[in-house]
């Protein structure tokens, strides 16, 4: 297969790539960390780890896009180059916490279903202060946010409600009341962002309890029914509405 | 692949949220989602979307030799067919108990009702006559696929223009649309049908489930009416026994509907003949819009907010304040102290305002406090005084469940799941909730 020439890294960052283009790097991103080159130039050019987001795979000189969508790039930290696209079908990623569902129990280990295109299972150990003895009261059809230990390709996703240290943070069987609904999962990344205007807006308007699942799936609970139908018909509104919009909704529900 | 399970809380909630009237979009009980009839550029081609569900009918017809038991009538073919492009759970040649039941009731609803003339497709009696044949495919399901089903199907036969024929002595020409123009079908009526689904053992009732709806649901009622009124077809299914004024019930609410639906299909066909008479362009790349990712539109007042705030004025004109905090725990058993009297929360129904750890005391002071600031618009003074030496009333609730934990024998995990309100005593399982994600400020 001939090479195919590839545009700068920089050049195309905020624009649309396809899969198949190759984004060629500038030279200081070296691929070992061990290896150091004597530069002559006493340019500004960061030497550092360069971390290759979704969307992207790392291929000879340079990233190889493999999903559709706009680049973007981070310069600070360990830089990193990513592919913005959207998307509803979820893949499991190690290190993501989702929301799963239980659908059976299969002796020492539940199999969730995670929206992917495999059931991930959990073993009951892997909850925080679970013993043989004293097994967590799971039942089918009860909603777990873990995080994945293990996602790859070529194995089922294994799931955990602990992190490194033994402790739960967060993780765990969610209550028994609110709502569970799917957004996309652009969606949910909006969301996550640090000091996210849409989440700060809607506590504003009334108290809630809210899970979010990389996975597509969120969880609400509110006070009442009521309440509740208006925060997930809001989330599942944001999708398509332009803040502007969302304020006007949003002020019309406190009355102002 | 398999479809998603419905977890137990969406189960829960949605019974719930039908027991307090209220549905998901926004929708009354008896309201139907928006309905909307596109015809594509060939004659008996439409697409219906219910909501988000979609159905695409196809009408095709073809000269066959007739039934031998019927040599003056004409041959009627229906086939629905699902596909996973609909939902991920419908897989081909899996579900073909809902295939079958759903293929049986539009059957019987444009069949048996005889609202097509089949003598009219006589050609010639004994050896040639007309083969209509309607096609259905399901694009999407969001519930409710036989009102969807029903609705394409009539409309796509009185949207379809078959051959003209002539027949002089032995002779029979069948001329092409460009010799003689196309001519339509005999149809006496449209039958639509309707469906009710039932919860709770048939005390609550929705017309035109949506999906999550129709998961929870108990039973299912579809009625085939025309708007003279006419029954065509009348089908129960599910595990709820139903009652005769319940069906009559809904056979009223079924003649209202359709005589709506019957009315959106006749103006959908005029526009769409006005706009072939006149020359305009027609089909689906004009009817169906461009469906951009980034521009997708969705239809407004999803949710009827309108009466929020004066219900919520109400509820806090009519509630009392909340009582004063008493810093004083009362004392129970060695280890175990409550603070406040347990009842009367403002915040409804959150299991945290029952507290029985006395190092939550400023967590509750502080969550009391918010109560105050929220719930204090009106300057009412109104204290509520209990003496401290009257017997502590916990609750006269006869649904609450207070357990008192003992501090010798502290259940790991006590979970009394009652049907109505889960009273949950576990301190551990309480700590576990409260860390969890939780904007509330």
């Amino acid at each position: 297969m001939a090479a195919e020439s590839g545009r700068a890294a920089e050049a195309c960052v905020g624009q649309v790539v396809l899969p198949g283009d190759l984004l060629l790097l500038p030279a200081h991103y070296d691929e070992d960390a061990e290896g150091e080159r004597l530069r002559l130039s006493t340019g500004a050019a960061p030497a550092g780890r360069l971390l290759c987001g979704p969307g992207l795979r790392r291929s000879g000189a340079g990233l190889l896009v493999t999903k559709c969508g706009l680049l973007r790039h981070r310069p600070a930290g360990p830089g990193a180059y990513w592919v913005d696209s959207q998307q509803k079908r979820y893949v499991p990623v190690k290190g993501d916490h989702v929301i799963g569902i239980v659908t059976a129990k299969a002796g020492d280990v539940f199999k969730l279903d995670v929206g992917g295109s495999e059931l991930a299972s959990l073993s009951y150990l892997a909850f925080e202060g679970a013993t043989k003895r004293n097994r967590p009261n799971v039942q089918v059809g009860d909603l777990i946010y873990g995080q994945f230990l293990v996602a790859n390709k070529d194995m089922e996703p294994e799931m955990v409600c602990i992190d490194s240290s033994g402790k739960s943070s967060g993780m765990g069987i969610i209550g028994q009341d609110g709502f569970l609904f799917k957004v996309s999962l652009g969606l949910i990344r909006k969301l996550l962002a640090p000091k996210c205007e849409i989440i700060q807006e809607l506590s504003q308007l009334y108290p809630f309890e809210l899970v979010l699942g990389m996975n597509g799936r969120i969880w609400v609970k509110a006070k009442t029914v009521q309440q509740t139908l208006i925060i997930v018909n809001i989330l599942e509104a944001c999708e398509y509405m332009t803040a502007e919009q969302r304020r006007q909704a949003l002020a019309k529900l406190s009355g102002n | 692949m398999k479809a998603t399970p419905l977890s137990n809380c969406e189960r829960r909630f949605l019974l719930r949220a039908i027991q307090e009237r209220k549905r998901l979009d926004g929708r009354q009980c008896y309201d139907y989602r928006n309905i909307r009839v596109s015809f594509g550029a060939d004659r008996g081609c439409c697409i219906v979307e219910l909501g988000k569900t979609r159905v695409l009918a196809q009408v095709s017809c073809e000269l066959v030799s007739p039934k031998p038991n019927r040599p003056t009538e004409g041959v009627l073919f229906f086939n629905l067919e699902l596909s996973p492009m609909a939902a991920p759970g419908l897989e081909p040649g899996r579900q073909s108990e809902l295939l079958v039941s759903l293929n049986r009731l539009l059957e019987r609803c444009l069949r048996d009702s005889k609202c097509i003339d089949t003598e009219s497709l006589c050609v010639v009696a004994g050896e040639k006559v007309w083969q209509i044949r309607l096609d259905m495919h399901l694009l999407n399901h969001d519930g409710n696929i036989t009102d969807a089903a029903s609705i394409a199907g009539i409309v796509a036969l009185c949207h379809f223009r078959r051959p003209d024929v002539s027949v002089q002595g032995e002779e029979v020409t069948v001329y092409t649309p460009e010799e003689r123009d196309p001519v339509p079908l005999s149809i006496h009526h449209m039958p639509i049908c309707v469906t009710f689904a039932f919860f709770h053992q048939g005390t609550y009732l929705l017309v035109d489930p949506s999906e999550r709806e129709e998961r929870v649901m108990d039973g299912l009622l579809v009625i085939a009416m025309n708007k003279h009124r006419e029954i065509c077809t009348i089908q129960s299914s599910g595990v709820v026994m139903l009652v005769q004024d319940q069906i009559l019930r809904c056979s009223k609410i079924t003649a209202v509907k359709v005589a709506e639906i019957t009315e959106l299909i006749q103006k959908a066909l005029e526009n769409d003949h006005k706009a072939r008479k006149e020359g305009g362009k027609f089909g689906f790349a004009e009817s169906i819009p461009n469906q951009r990712i980034t521009a997708f539109k969705m239809e407004s007042a999803a949710v009827d907010t309108n009466n929020v705030e004066e219900q919520a004025g109400e509820i806090i004109a009519k509630a009392d304040p909340p009582s004063e905090v008493f810093a004083n725990p009362i004392l129970h058993t060695p280890g175990t102290a409550q603070i406040g009297e347990g009842i009367e929360n403002s915040w409804g129904d959150l299991e945290e305002s029952e507290k029985e750890e006395v190092a939550e005391e400023e967590g509750e002071s502080e969550a009391a406090a918010f109560e105050c600031q929220k719930t204090e618009t009106e300057d009412t003074n109104m204290m509520k005084e209990t003496k401290e030496d009257e017997p502590i009333l916990l609750s006269d609730s006869e649904e609450e469940e207070v357990v008192i934990l003992e501090p010798q024998e502290v259940p790991r995990k006590t979970r009394t799941q009652t049907s109505t309100k889960p009273e949950n005593t576990s301190k551990k399982a309480f700590n576990k909730r409260r860390r969890k994600k939780r904007t509330s400020r």
